[in-house]
């Protein structure tokens, strides 16, 4: 976990890079304190079309529409924002949409809440019941090519995919502080 | 005239439809399951159609996505009451992102017809219109008559500065089913080619 004096990690830059060169236009999300440097990044690009939801499902719907109507998008949430798509993701599976969420994990590595550990254990297996390739980066040296990685797969292989960000990689969320 | 107001006569769901698609060029109708899309189906069947059989609550979310991609485009969204309430917020996601070329009309039957003629929360105190206006989506209306929705479908056709709503009040006839093609993948293919994209 990085101090107040510890520079900011530079994986957000990198992954808001890749974004850009897959021509990710459509970047919906439920804001995430993992995914927050990403979700600044794809304000400042006037060339980006960030989409604020209510509730993550919303997000792989609109991410239908966007591939239907000649967009490029992504998914970041949260591990329990997976739940909330499951019935949702028969959208990609049917109209063989490339989508690529980026999934921060709660519930695993050093959880301090109780509520986030169910949704959170089951996230990797709730996906793949739903037909999506789950790739994961267990620490944060492993986020970039693992994203490259999950984004070549999605919109070169035409195959649905998740790219899990563990929590060990981003560092547990401690309230006691 | 004595008593109370007569109410008025509802709309017939078809006829709505019929008539706001009339006069397409360029229009992408997405519509919701159930009958939404046997509706649209029988008001002729388009490569820029796309029927949902499922997806229930992700029409509206889905229409936002075409009309941001394709905003030189009209987006027209069909749906029924039961789909819409099980997608609201998407109604305050769509009031934030303003696309001008997207419409939504809410075929408000008032209740579930896919599986029995249940009442849904419309048919109690729930108004979407409200609900989409309370959403931010300041043209949100209510089509209770042939005039009413002549002037939406004339709104439909063009791109304003802000998105519209209209909850149409429609009778709960059960008509019969127009059924158009269920391949999710064939009717993803045949709208993007229709927008000079590649399947791929």
């Amino acid at each position: 976990m990085s101090g107040p004096s510890a520079a900011p990690p530079a994986w957000p830059g990198e992954v808001f890079a890749i974004l850009k060169g897959f021509a990710v236009r459509q970047v919906a999300y439920v804001p995430d304190a993992g995914h927050a440097e990403l979700i600044r990044r794809v304000h400042a690009d006037p060339q980006m079309q960030p989409v604020p939801l209510t509730t993550e499902e919303e997000g792989v719907a609109l991410l239908c529409g966007a591939w239907l109507g000649g967009d490029r998008g992504v998914l970041l949430m949260q591990s329990s924002g997976v739940g909330n798509c499951i019935n949702m993701l028969a959208l990609a599976q049917l109209c063989r949409v490339p989508l690529l969420a980026l999934v921060t994990m709660r519930g695993e590595w050093g959880e301090f809440n109780p509520w986030q550990v169910p949704m959170g254990t089951a996230t990797p297996d709730a996906l793949r019941l739903m037909g999506m390739r789950v790739l994961r980066a267990e620490r944060a040296a492993e986020i970039v090519e693992t994203v490259q990685a999950g984004a070549a797969l999605a919109f070169d292989g035409a195959a649905p995919t998740a790219v899990l960000f563990a929590q060990r990689a981003l560092g547990a969320k401690d309230f006691r502080k | 005239m004595t008593g109370a107001a007569k109410p008025p006569a509802l709309l017939h769901r078809r006829e709505v439809v019929a008539r706001l698609v009339r006069d397409r060029t360029d229009l992408v109708v997405i519509s919701g399951l159930g009958s939404p899309s046997y509706d649209l189906a029988a008001a002729g069947d388009r490569d820029r159609n796309f029927y949902l059989w499922g997806a229930m609550g992700g029409a509206l979310a889905l229409g936002l996505g075409v009309a941001l991609a394709r905003p030189d485009i009209p987006v027209l969204v069909l749906t029924g009451d039961g789909e819409a309430l099980m997608g609201m917020g998407s109604f305050a996601t769509i009031a934030l992102k303003r696309p001008g070329n997207l419409s939504v009309c809410i075929l408000d039957n008032a209740m579930y017809g896919e599986t029995g003629g249940q009442p849904s929360h419309t048919a109690g105190p729930a108004d979407l219109a409200a609900i989409a206006r309370g959403c931010g989506i300041a043209d949100a209306r209510r089509l209770r008559s042939a005039e009413e929705v002549a002037a939406f479908a004339a709104r439909v056709h063009r791109t304003a500065d802000a998105p519209a709503v209209a909850v149409a009040d429609v009778d709960g006839e059960d008509l019969p089913r127009v059924l158009p093609s269920r391949d999710a993948a064939h009717l993803t293919m045949r709208l993007r080619a229709a927008l000079g994209l590649p399947s791929l």
